[in-house]
């Protein structure tokens, strides 16, 4: 441990957010187990309410951002995390596309608030759900629902180090493939969002016989019509491609504007 | 089997008959020898390649229906061991592999020391190795060795390796290899091959050793003499095969039809069907772009290079200082077909492509070499620099 980062130098600080969301990125960072010691050794945890009540103040050398922005007082919030923080790096599919809330950017957020609470009343949100590049100035986007902590740790240990994290924008498929796993698409029929999101899982589900479900976002260059065309091809109907394409990611352009290509849920394309 | 060896017919031996305890036999003497024994098996509704032991590890009686974006195992009707054509993974898995660790380093008091990565283990064996497969393994030997800058890793994986190839029984819709001159006969690169020939009668593997090695190892194994009846069944195998192939590449003048044409409206026309998922290149066997990553530790002590899987479909592979050299669809698709059919003649003397048809079967949308070729051939987009052997 003595031979890290030198002595005269102080630790980086660091700072974990939370805005609309479910804790799951930030869970992600506890759940580094083997390298959390590591984490604490190279990095000064000042602000991490999920893992500590000892909240110092700013400002912070990094902060990981997770979730999105849903209230008027979170959309001042993350201007003053912004203005306090070196480097900002969201975390997560609410943080950088708006996450599975921002299914109220398709419908009227009254008619979700009046079905879900009892005195709708007390409720006081904003009609959208948006990523928080929409608000500030982002530095990194760690994408995933949830993030993965390897990629976590990649990103944190490529700025300490200064160097450009090793996160590639390719699709599900090149994981496939470097995994071993047969197309289940080309070998089952099973209809896989694969080929236009974004790696970063491991490719996990199709290693499981499963489609991929998009959750780490649209991948770069994704060719969503022609992927929609080769699902109708395998049998799909137009209600479970706008649904696929209407999840953790929804509001990700390429992804919003698919699933708004197959109609609504009750009026599929 | 000498990696560097020029294509050409090996000395072979005259062909004798192992019956199916007898490729137990070679499978039990190559694992004697410490050989790390690959052979095909069935995983998640396909047939890969993987360690095996044991013959009953093999897909016995089972064989593949492959066509544009499609791949279904079907059962035979015999309990051939080797029915079927080619599955997903191709050899390039186990010689060039996915990811390599190339070396470690770790900060020193006064500096940094580097440990290069340990040699592979085991050297491979083979089992079931095609012809179209044989010569992609030649391409990629041109590619890592044929150069000023021989690639170590793979040199040394090569050069250990044992190849038991084997004759096609049977050629799937998307197989072309005949047209590309690359099989259904393997013909050279092998240290033996087989031709299983079974009928209700036997299940016999016509064998022929095509190296010191191979003709080493076969006369140690349980053989009996190959009568002219066994040959002329093995001949009617592969003359069965030939036949049979799904898919035709006319190569005649191609390169020059595809090199005058980089504006053909067939590009537009592919690039909208085209996911850029990058699954053709990773599937083909001659295939071989890799990017390098540099990985460091938290504390700032370790660092390691790795080498990976790349493709020149995604927008990060072609990005340099301002962007990437090639940011649409259509650019990669085209770069891709047209390095492949034609610039790799020019930089590696050969095609690039063996007709082994995987990027066909394998596609999610089943975009087909052969039919983008012929589409390029047939309509000349812009009648510019006709090359000198075009046909169309």
């Amino acid at each position: 441990m003595d031979a890290r980062l030198p002595s005269t130098r102080p630790r980086p600080t660091l700072a974990v957010w939370k805005f609309a969301s479910c804790d799951g990125c930030q869970l992600s960072l506890l759940d580094c187990e083997d390298e959390l010691l590591a984490v604490a050794g190279a990095l000064d945890i000042a602000y991490f309410a999920e893992a500590s009540s000892t909240l110092r103040p700013g400002p912070y050398d990094l902060s990981l951002v997770e979730g999105s922005i849903t209230t008027a007082q979170d959309a001042e919030r993350i201007r003053a995390v912004r203005a306090a923080s070196k480097y900002l790096i969201t975390i997560g599919a609410c943080a950088t596309a708006g996450g599975i809330q921002a299914l109220r950017n398709f419908a009227d957020v009254n008619d979700y608030i009046a079905a879900v609470y009892a005195t709708p009343a007390y409720i006081s949100t904003l009609a959208t759900s948006t990523p928080i590049a929409a608000h500030v100035k982002v530095d990194f986007a760690l994408h995933g629902c949830p993030i993965n902590k390897t990629q976590l740790l990649e990103v944190i240990s490529a700025l300490l180090a200064g160097r450009k994290p090793d996160i590639p924008n390719e699709s599900v498929c090149v994981a496939c493939k470097r995994r071993g796993t047969p197309c289940v698409m080309v070998a089952h029929g099973t209809p896989c969002l694969g080929p236009v999101t974004r790696a970063g899982c491991g490719a996990i589900c199709p290693a499981y016989q499963r489609g991929c479900y998009g959750c780490y976002g649209p991948a770069e260059a994704a060719n969503t019509a022609a992927l929609a065309a080769a699902w109708i091809a395998l049998g799909a109907d137009r209600t479970s491609l706008h649904r696929a394409f209407r999840s953790f990611n929804a509001a990700a352009e390429p992804f919003r504007k698919e699933s708004d290509a197959h109609g609504d849920e009750n009026h599929p394309g | 089997m000498s990696p560097t060896a020029p294509p050409g017919p090996d000395a072979q031996t005259a062909p004798v008959l192992l019956d199916r305890a007898g490729l137990q036999a070679l499978v039990d003497a190559l694992v004697a020898r410490g050989f790390d024994v690959i052979g095909p098996t069935l995983r998640d509704g396909a047939i890969v390649y993987d360690r095996i032991a044991d013959l009953a590890a093999l897909p016995a009686g089972w064989t593949d229906r492959q066509e544009a974006g499609r791949y279904r195992l079907e059962r035979r009707a015999d309990a051939a061991l080797f029915g079927y054509a080619v599955g997903p993974q191709s050899w390039k898995r186990f010689l060039h592999p996915p990811e390599e660790t190339l070396w470690r380093a770790r900060r020193q008091d006064d500096g940094f020391t580097i440990t290069p990565e340990p040699p592979s283990p085991a050297p491979f064996a083979f089992l079931g190795v095609r012809a179209c497969e044989l010569h992609a393994i030649a391409i990629q030997d041109r590619v890592f060795l044929g150069g000023a800058h021989r690639d170590p890793g793979y040199a040394a994986r090569r050069q250990g390796a044992f190849l038991v190839a084997l004759n096609c029984g049977t050629a799937a819709g998307t197989c072309f290899c005949a047209s590309m001159g690359t099989g259904p006969r393997a013909e050279s690169g092998f240290d033996l091959a087989l031709t299983e020939l079974i009928d209700a009668a036997r299940h016999d593997f016509l064998a022929v050793a095509g190296s010191e090695a191979g003709a080493a190892l076969l006369a140690v194994l349980p053989t009996r003499p190959a009568g002219p009846e066994a040959t002329a069944a093995a001949e009617a195998v592969l003359a069965r095969t030939e036949a049979g192939m799904g898919r035709h590449l006319d190569t005649n003048g191609l390169k020059e039809r595809l090199q005058a044409n980089p504006e053909h409206p067939r590009w537009d026309e592919v690039a909208a069907r085209c996911l850029a998922c990058a699954n053709c290149t990773l599937v083909c066997p001659t295939c071989f772009c890799t990017s390098v990553a540099d990985h460091t530790d938290l504390a700032g002590t370790e660092a390691t290079r790795v080498k990976r899987w790349d493709s020149c479909f995604t927008a990060d592979f072609s990005f340099i200082h301002g962007g990437s050299v090639r940011a649409s669809g259509k650019s990669r698709y085209r770069q891709w077909l047209t390095h492949k059919l034609a610039h790799w003649i020019d930089q590696f003397g050969s095609s690039g492509c063996v007709g082994c048809g995987r990027c066909i079967a394998w596609c999610p949308v089943g975009i087909d070499i052969t039919a983008e070729a012929a589409a390029i051939r047939a309509m000349p987009g812009k009648a510019v620099g006709e090359g000198k052997g075009g046909n169309a």
